[in-house]
Formats: structure tokens, C-alpha cells, sequence
């Protein structure tokens, strides 16, 4: 396979332009896809490449900021389509090929393509383009010990309903040492689609961080539980920790406590800290939907009016509502926006905030990727202390 | 240095390969039990049925752990001079660390300069110096509060420490070894010397790995080049038992450290002369006499020049 990792390369140097430029045989381009990784990154280059039969070909992506379908050229007389992009380095982008034939548009998975992302919705292709690895703290290593899950079904008054819980228990665990506890949001979620398990393991191992119990939670109605909803923040505070620290042996100070979620997660956990201002010492915002309108009405639906009740309040008087709070967000979601604004506001409390951004979108891996940086800075390890 | 007429063997990391079974067969140990500390082990302390396996089932675990527990359990004016204590250790340390990662953001950036040699040189070696400086202060501190604590408390004549003392005095004069394993180590060299392990085992053939080697030598030294957060900048915790002198143990190295990245390693070395900075890899075996350190297959050494060396003795 051929790679091309010069950084100064130029558009007419692709190797995309030595196949088109040739008018090639079907073997030409079949030798040409053989010898290839697609897309095929070259220096800031990235080439998409579709070969198959199409009236047109689309790249449908989730960039904010670049018209979210991009056309392919087809080579004249063959069956190949291509599309070049300049991508910056570093950047991991989820797409699909938007495919239409007999004047029916289809969405495809990228056929040579061989990496893939789920999500609730299903699969998509990624792009990895220059720098961007997957880390290898986020991949199954045999060497690190398993921690184990065990589901638990709470009966919630502030619900009046049962709930479900999966609680991870770290290797080794012992009910003669006490631990930190991580409540998360989306947890099943977290569990498929960010390999948190896996995640959570390995760090743990490495002493990156402390030996936790991690509750995932999961909501019936996400969409209002989630956006500032008192049932819900009642429900965590009053109800699911303290039935866990009367269970199990936890570090009950507010340092050792964390809330975390993505998108509507995140609203949910700052949401329910601000609700129990102190209760929580340590708190994990990844793509929050902070929505929030200065002026006149928002845009986003009636979903978001909760939420955009509560970002108005909280940005009118904000306070502090934990001891630490980690934000990430990716520059290609449409969230960065309300991300990077909140920041000042939380800065004016006085908590402690650490807030990162990558070159990737509203999805999973993202937030996979940030947890090993946001976890060991909420929750450090006892990396420098302990040699086994 | 020891003048006791014991051998002290220092191992490589016995998770991934576990050696301590092949030494305990070539020791040739007389009878008796053999004492355990797995203080470092912390809760786990004493759920030591592989390391038993390893000791031909004689281990005798001495559960410093759980006497260190009762201790401050049953004395509280010692255990509230304790907890004062470790929070102004903790706050020195603090301070230490403001100042350590400028020093050492200086040596970095002065190895890294480029320039005439004689004009760079200097600089750089002064660079080092200021380091240890800075170093020797921190640990003078150490020194000074916990000796201030010593003086006033004098742990060692409590009732309940001298009790659980003599508790261990005797399972020790019965034992012909002390096995120390890895773990935390600044809880494991707090349990030492709580209950004066150093003096109490004074006679015994001793072997320990990774947090139990470091506790042995002069100074534990505390070290990571690619922490998730930070600088990874190497720190002395503060002086250990001193057992084996002239020595810096670097278990697990090879992970921690970044051994090709030659500025690192000469900065490493330089600092602790002339004491030898020694990788601790899985296999590895360092045996002292009293007098010289030997390993007859060879271990990793840090070389003042920046390069790693393989040493047999020194």
C-alpha cells in the first residue's frame, strides 16, 4: 500500500492526477485502487474515491462550516469518482457517500474504507487524516486487568418509575478501600459506542487514574430529563448517590464525586450540578448543547427551550457549581460556538476549568478520545506513587 | 554504607515475570518463615497466595498495612501529629514542585541550546547544579519536619507501636529473609519506618522489587516522562531507608522513561551522581554485598553522556 506523508506536497502532485490525467483502462484504475489506502491522505490532500455505478456522488459529512455535501468528479469514461479536499491535520471526520442511481439517492457506508464509527443511528466511514491515531489507551490491551459491570434496576421516586443503572466495578475491587464516584450520563451508550469499559480499564491499570465505580445511567425521555429537568437532578442527588454510598464503599467528599455527559448529557451534568451547587466536585462536559439566546428566539426547536432557559440563567448570574469542570468540544460540531463562549462565564466563578477542543464532530470517538485527558485531570492517578 | 554481613537483592518487576521463585531457590535459605512486606499493597495487603507460592509456601506476612491502622486507631494524639505532618510534607512538596519545574524547564531548554561549546558548557553543568541544590533542599526540609515530629512524639516508644514493635521483632528473629514487595510507595516507606524496620531487620538477607527497591536506596525518586498531565518532571520524594547507597532504582523504566531521547538521560544521571540511576526491567537481578552492587547478567544504567549503558558491577 502506498501512503504519501509529505506535508509540502501540491494539489497536481496527487496521485489521484496520475490516474485521471491518463484516461485509464479498468485495469490501470483497478491496480490504482489496489495499491492504495482511501481516503487517501497526502500532506494536507485528502481523495475520496468511489468506484461503482452512479449518476452522482456526494460526500455527505458532519463539518460544520463546509456545505455539509461535497460533489465528486467522475474520471470521464470510467466508472471511478473522486473528490479531493484540503483537511487539516490532526482532524478525524465521520461521512458517508451520498450515492445516486436510477435517480434514487442512497447513503452508503465507503466501500474502501475500512474504518468505521457507530452511533445510535448506525455506522459511518472516518477519515483519519495526517497526526490523527487512535489511542492506544482506548484499545483493549490484555495486559490491563477487567473491571466488571453489574445492571441494577433503582425503583426512582422522583421519577415514580424504575430505572437502570450499570455499575462498573474496577479490577481488583475491595469492599476494605474506598473509591471515587463517576456518574454518568448516556451511560450504555458511553459503554457501545466509546468503548468506556475498555477506556476505563486501561487507565486504571496504568494508574492514570484511581480505581473508580463508575454508575452509567440511561434516561426513559432523554430529551427533557436531560435539559435541566428537576426530576431528574433530584433523582441523581437524592436518590441514585447516596443509595450508592449506603451500598458500596465510596469516597463520599465532593472532590471524589464527578458528574459527565455529552451533547444533552452535558447540559443534564451541569444542569444538576448547578441545581446542587458543591455536591459534585468534579464535572466532564463533552459537546454540550449549551444553547442560549442573547437576544430574540432561539433556533433549535421546542426540545431546546428548557435548555435555553436554563444557559440564559446561568450566563445572567453564573456561579460555581463544582470544584472542577473539564469541556471538550470538536471544532467540526456546530456546538463549538456555545462551547467556546461558555467558558468566560465559567472562568468568572472561580472554578477550576480546563477546556480542550479537537478537529472532530458531535459523535462518540470524539468523545472517547478526550476521556484518557479529562479523567486523569478530574481524577489523577496514582501514576507517580505506585511501582508494582 | 551497610556493614552488615548480608546480601540485599534487588529485583526487576515480578508481574509479567516473576523471578522471585528462581532466586529463593538458589538462596538456600536455613528454615524458618519468611517475612513478607506488602505494605504497599495497601488494602490488598497480605492476598499474597502467588508470592507464596514463589517462597516454597513460608511466607509470613508481617501486615504492616494493618498495624500501621490500629495504630492509629487506638492512639489518636500520635495519629493527629501524623496526619499534621503529612499535610505539611504534602504542602512541601508543593512548594517544591513550583520551583522544580523551573529548574528543570532551564536544564531542558539549556541541553537543547545550541552555541560555542565553551560558553554552553558551563552553563548547563550550572544548570545541573542548581537542580541538585534545589534537591538536597527539598529533602533537608523533609528531614527537618519529620525530625521535628520524631522529637516530639518519639513514635518509637508509644505503647501501641513499641507493642506491635516487639510483635514483629520476634517473627523476624525466627525469619531468615525479608521479602519487600512493590506497590505505593510513599505509604510502604511510612510503614518502614513507623515501626524501624531498618533497625529491626538489620541481619536479614533482604530482597525486594520495584517500590521496595526504591525504599532501600538514599533517596526515592519519583519518575515519569509522559504523564497524562504535566510535565513528567522526575521528583526525589525523599530519603529512604538507605540500605543500598549509590544507587537511584528506576523500576519499570523502560516504560516510563524516554531512554532515547539523550538530552533526558544525561539530565537524569548528572542529577543524582554519583549515585547510578539503574533501569529495574522485568528479569532483572542486582545483588549488594555491602560494598558493591553486582548483576551477573547485566542491568540498564543511565549514563551521564545521555546514552544507557549495560553494567555488571559497580
Amino acid at each position: 500500500m502506498v501512503t504519501r506523508e509529505r506535508e509540502d506536497i501540491t494539489e497536481r502532485e496527487l496521485a489521484i492526477h496520475g490516474v485521471v490525467d491518463q484516461k485509464p483502462t479498468r485495469t490501470e484504475i483497478d491496480a490504482f485502487i489496489e495499491s492504495h489506502e482511501f481516503p487517501l491522505v497526502e500532506g494536507s490532500y485528502t481523495t475520496f474515491v468511489y468506484r461503482g455505478p452512479a449518476e452522482a456522488v456526494f460526500l455527505g459529512h458532519w463539518i460544520y462550516g463546509l456545505p455539509s455535501s461535497q460533489q465528486f468528479k467522475r474520471v470521464v469514461g470510467t466508472d471511478l469518482w473522486y473528490l479531493v479536499m484540503e483537511l487539516p491535520p490532526d482532524s478525524r471526520i465521520e461521512y458517508k457517500l451520498q450515492r445516486t442511481h436510477h435517480g434514487k439517492l442512497e447513503w452508503l457506508l465507503d466501500p474502501l474504507n475500512p474504518h468505521k464509527a457507530s452511533d445510535p443511528f448506525g455506522e459511518n466511514s472516518v477519515c483519519h487524516t495526517a497526526g490523527y491515531e487512535i489511542p492506544e489507551w482506548a484499545q483493549p490491551d490484555p495486559e490491563a486487568r477487567p473491571g466488571t459491570l453489574k445492571e441494577m434496576v433503582f425503583e426512582s421516586a422522583a421519577f415514580g418509575s424504575a430505572r437502570k443503572v450499570v455499575l462498573y466495578l474496577p479490577a481488583r475491587f475491595r469492599t476494605t478501600r474506598r473509591y471515587p464516584l463517576l456518574v454518568v450520563h448516556d451511560g450504555p451508550e458511553y459503554l457501545k459506542y466509546s468503548g468506556m469499559k475498555t477506556v476505563l480499564d486501561n487507565l486504571i491499570y496504568r494508574l492514570e487514574i484511581p480505581g473508580m465505580i463508575v454508575a452509567l445511567t440511561h434516561p426513559e425521555k432523554r430529551l427533557t430529563e436531560y435539559a435541566n429537568h428537576q426530576p431528574h437532578a433530584r433523582y441523581l442527588t437524592e436518590e441514585l448517590v447516596p443509595f450508592l454510598e449506603s451500598e458500596l464503599p465510596l469516597l463520599k467528599q465532593p472532590r471524589h464525586r464527578g458528574l459527565m455527559g455529552a451533547s444533552f448529557g452535558a447540559v443534564a451534568s451541569l444542569a444538576t450540578a448547578w441545581r446542587y451547587p458543591g455536591f459534585y466536585g468534579r464535572l466532564l462536559l463533552q459537546s454540550g448543547s449549551f444553547a442560549f439566546s442573547d437576544i430574540g428566539e432561539h433556533q433549535r426547536g421546542p426540545a431546546f427551550d428548557p435548555v435555553v432557559e436554563f444557559m440564559n440563567a446561568f450566563r445572567e448570574k453564573p456561579k460555581s457549581v463544582s470544584e472542577k469542570v473539564f469541556i471538550s468540544c470538536g471544532t467540526y460540531e456546530a456546538n463549538i460556538y456555545e462551547n467556546r463562549s461558555l467558558v468566560p462565564f465559567l472562568q468568572k466563578t472561580g472554578m477550576e476549568l480546563r477546556y480542550v477542543e479537537a478537529r472532530d464532530g458531535h459523535n462518540w470517538e470524539n468523545w472517547r478520545d478526550r476521556m484518557r485527558e479529562g479523567l486523569s485531570w478530574l481524577f489523577p492517578g496514582p501514576l507517580w506513587m505506585v511501582y508494582e | 554504607m551497610t556493614s552488615e554481613n548480608r546480601t540485599i537483592w534487588l529485583l526487576g518487576p515480578q508481574y509479567h515475570q516473576p523471578t522471585l521463585g528462581e532466586l529463593y531457590e538458589k538462596l538456600d535459605l536455613p528454615d524458618g518463615p519468611i517475612a513478607v512486606v506488602t505494605a504497599g499493597w495497601q488494602e490488598r495487603e497480605g492476598e499474597d497466595e502467588e508470592l507464596d507460592g514463589h517462597l516454597g509456601g513460608r511466607s509470613l506476612d508481617l501486615e504492616l498495612y494493618r498495624r500501621a491502622d490500629r495504630v492509629f486507631r487506638e492512639d489518636p494524639e500520635f495519629r493527629e501529629a501524623h496526619r499534621e505532618m503529612q499535610h505539611k510534607l504534602r504542602e512541601v512538596e508543593g512548594l517544591y514542585d513550583l520551583r522544580l519545574s523551573y529548574v528543570v524547564g532551564s536544564v531542558r531548554r539549556l541541553l537543547k541550546a545550541e552555541g560555542l561549546e565553551e560558553l554552553l558548557r558551563p552553563e548547563q553543568e550550572h544548570a545541573i547544579e542548581q537542580l541538585r541544590e534545589l534537591d538536597a533542599w527539598h529533602l533537608k526540609r523533609i528531614l527537618d519536619i519529620r525530625g521535628e515530629f520524631e522529637t516530639t512524639l518519639k513514635p518509637l516508644e508509644r505503647e501501641v507501636i513499641a507493642r506491635e514493635r516487639e510483635e514483629i521483632r520476634t517473627i523476624l528473629e525466627g525469619a531468615p529473609a525479608l521479602v519487600i514487595t512493590g506497590g505505593h510507595v510513599a505509604v510502604l516507606l511510612n510503614r518502614l519506618r513507623l515501626f524501624g524496620m531498618k533497625e529491626l531487620a538489620r541481619d536479614k538477607t533482604i530482597v525486594a522489587w520495584s517500590a521496595g527497591a526504591m525504599v532501600l536506596t538514599e533517596r526515592v525518586v519519583l519518575f515519569h516522562d509522559h504523564p497524562p498531565q504535566g510535565p513528567g518532571n522526575a521528583e526525589v520524594m525523599e530519603e529512604g531507608l538507605g540500605l543500598c547507597p549509590r544507587l537511584v532504582a528506576l523500576p519499570d523504566g523502560k516504560k516510563r522513561l524516554d531512554l532515547s531521547e539523550e538530552d533526558g538521560v544525561a539530565s537524569f544521571a548528572n542529577r543524582f551522581l554519583p549515585a547510578y540511576c539503574i533501569v529495574m526491567g522485568d528479569g532483572d537481578c542486582v545483588a549488594f554485598d555491602g560494598e558493591t552492587f553486582s548483576a551477573e547478567e547485566g542491568v540498564l544504567r543511565l549514563s551521564p553522556n545521555g546514552t544507557v549503558e549495560k553494567v555488571t558491577s559497580w
